[in-house]
């Protein structure tokens, strides 16, 4: 008799005929295979992106950030455009690991260790960009509380970008250690596997030693529901202090109440879109399909729906009190500089409408749901748009705001502004390929933890069980 | 650090692992371990372990954290430097909450690591004995703890009457040392047994 049970209702999560064994066997085909030339393809071009990113900062270190075309109103453009663009994408992976896993989200163990991979590559892209706003990014060490010789003068601990600093460093150590403790036992499994002396070495460091003693799973899962409660509110305080970054100024449009939630909603639905397009690429190149399952996909689907949902009720919100208010300012705001679509950034403000609020509604449908090609192109089009949302807000609030006389001209970014983004996804995606190339994709040990119950095979084992009459069943598993 | 003498016994089985933890501890013997490739639940609790106050431990990293933050920042702002804000409080006490709160996890979930580490004895460059290779595979290897009195081949056949696929005595060391996995050899060897 198997130890747990899950109805049959609910869709198989492993599909195929696996046990134990074969599990290991799949997920870690890719490490122990050699890379295909369409890794090293990819992988080049992810390089490269990554040396022309490094060629643009480099000339806005040496240059300043005039370099970026930034202007007199618009001293915050595409760079913290990108910024919270990057932050709201790193919000899939802990969600995933963190908040499905209080709520018993069986489905989490497949994405879950590429969600965190995502979310930890997508926190240092982030970070690259307020480091480097500063300008004279040598002094950046001047954003740590420490005792120094300079007064000693304290940071401003009353400053939302202070907050940030704070925020997205915890945030970032958090996941490194959840996603990396998780990692310990499955580098062990290839440790144990390995062939050559070489792996040998390098999966017995990685591993720390791990055994798989009943002790240490004991501990390892009790690190993990608590790091889980941990970063749940950790999760949701991110993304409600980056928008804090503009809730708490009097820019209009950007001075509301409703940012947090809004932002928080945001950032899952960017960040699950993320993990969409990545999942299908590697479902597909390592024939995951048996472990990421069109369930899996649907699953995510239904999230993106839903925030999709919230994020385009706070944009009729923002719109209803930019008029209710009877602030001209906010009136203004809303009404010319974004819903005008002949306004100069009017074609943002629609593109965010189009993209992040009506076409997700094609996932009220099962069948578009379950659709790979089209889940695959809406999750780009959902991060076109939230790309889109985070210049809205940027762009259109600084250049108009109280002063005609101080508006300023319009404003494009430069080639090294551009490639700056570029060269983040260079970054992004050099890691995500040494990633998937050198780390287990999907986590191995907690697949077979939820083999039995989910997995294809012993659910319909469980089928003939659920067939007994109610009496012979009570005899047979009561306790 | 000296060795013991170990019977060690595979099984691929979860449902067969449980009645033989149970049979082996009826009988009287030992069980050093029970290496499992996930965590089975339940096992902790057929093998007689306490629970783990790991999070307890969390708890006090986390009120440490939180005090720290508030600590820190309210000397630095009310003490220190008592700097001017457009007039506002210099204790100002909800704009503290944010690095409070991160302060809070940050120091509950890099203490909680540090903690799990040191007490599961993990970290790079450590090496123990590994009892059977596809123990982080797909076979879950009970270790029993031998004294003198233990008779090896009955408890072996025991084992297997259990459910065993595999048994086998081992002699090894129970501790960790500092290894390379692609090297064989130990840093002091002792050929000392000593029954438990």
């Amino acid at each position: 008799m198997h130890l747990k049970y899950e109805s049959q209702l609910r869709e198989p999560l492993v599909t195929g005929d696996k046990n134990y064994h074969q599990v290991t066997e799949d997920i870690l085909a890719p490490i122990e295979g050699k890379p295909t030339k369409l890794w090293y393809v990819g992988f080049y071009i992810a390089v490269a992106l990554l040396l022309f990113g490094v060629y643009s900062v480099y000339r806005e270190v040496t240059y300043g950030i005039g370099q970026w075309n930034l202007n007199k109103t618009i001293g915050w453009g595409w760079d913290i455009t990108n910024f919270v663009w990057w932050v709201g994408i790193g919000h899939a992976g802990t969600l995933i690991s963190a908040i499905l896993l209080l709520f018993r989200q069986g489905w989490r163990t497949g994405v879950n260790r590429a969600a965190e991979a995502m979310t930890i590559f997508a926190v240092m892209c982030a970070g690259q960009f307020p480091i480097f706003h500063m300008g004279r990014v040598w002094m950046a060490f001047f954003v740590l509380p420490y005792p120094n010789s300079r007064g000693p003068l304290w940071v401003n601990f009353n400053s939302p970008l202070l907050w940030d600093v704070f925020a997205i460093s915890t945030y970032f150590t958090v996941s490194l250690l959840f996603w990396y403790s998780g990692l310990i036992p499955d580098f062990a499994t290839v440790r144990d596997r390995a062939k050559t002396k070489l792996r040998k070495h390098l999966y017995g460091l990685a591993a720390f030693g791990w055994t798989g003693s009943t002790k240490h799973w004991q501990r390892i899962e009790s690190l993990h529901l608590v790091l889980a409660g941990l970063s749940t509110p950790l999760v949701l305080s991110v993304h409600t202090i980056v928008s804090f970054d503009f809730a708490t100024s009097v820019i209009p449009g950007w001075h509301t109440t409703i940012f947090p939630p809004y932002f928080v909603a945001g950032a899952v639905f960017s960040g699950f879109a993320m993990v969409q397009s990545l999942m299908i690429i590697v479902r597909k190149v390592f024939g995951l399909q048996d472990y990421i399952t069109l369930g899996h996909i649907e699953a995510m689907n239904k999230v993106i729906v839903t925030t999709g949902s919230i994020v385009g009720v706070a944009y009729l919100t923002e719109l209803f009190m930019g008029w209710y208010s009877q602030s001209k300012y906010e009136g203004y705001t809303f009404w010319y500089s974004r819903a005008n679509l002949f306004s100069p950034y009017g074609w943002s403000y629609w593109g965010m409408m189009a993209c992040n609020v009506l076409s997700p509604q094609i996932f009220w449908f099962k069948k578009m749901r379950r659709n790979l090609f089209v889940t695959f192109f809406m999750s780009i089009i959902v991060n076109v748009g939230m790309w889109f949302e985070r210049f809205v807000i940027i762009v259109t609030s600084l250049y108009r705001d109280y002063l005609p006389s101080s508006w300023s001209v319009y404003y494009s970014p430069s080639i090294w502004e551009i490639g700056f983004y570029l060269g983040t996804f260079g970054l992004f995606f050099t890691c995500f390929f040494l990633f998937a190339k050198y780390f287990p994709v999907i986590a191995v040990a907690e697949i077979k933890y939820v083999l039995k119950t989910t997995g294809n095979n012993y659910k319909d084992d469980m089928a003939e069980v659920e067939a007994q009459k109610l009496d012979e069943f009570v005899h047979d598993y009561a306790h | 650090m000296a060795k013991k003498k170990f019977v060690i016994g595979c099984f691929d089985n979860e449902d067969v692992l449980f009645p033989a933890v149970k049979k082996v501890r009826t009988a009287g013997y030992k069980i050093q371990d029970v290496y499992t490739p996930f965590p089975v639940h339940g096992l902790d609790h057929a093998l007689g372990m306490r629970e783990t106050s790991l999070h307890t431990a969390g708890f006090i990293y986390g009120v440490t954290g939180l005090t720290t933050a508030i600590s820190c920042i309210s000397w630095i702002f009310t003490k220190d430097w008592p700097l001017n804000i457009g007039g506002k409080p210099h204790f100002a006490l909800p704009a503290w909450i944010p690095i409070m709160f991160e302060l809070t996890v940050l120091f509950a979930a890099v203490g909680m690591v540090l903690t799990f580490c040191y007490l599961c004895q993990l970290a790079p460059g450590v090496k123990k004995h590994h009892f059977h290779a596809r123990a982080t595979d797909d076979t879950f290897v009970m270790v029993i703890e031998c004294t003198d009195k233990t008779n090896t081949d009955d408890l072996q056949a025991f084992l297997s009457n259990a459910g065993a696929l595999e048994t086998n005595l081992q002699i090894a060391e129970e501790g960790w040392w500092f290894g390379r996995y692609d090297q064989d050899e130990m840093p002091f060897e002792s050929t000392q047994i000593v029954a438990a």
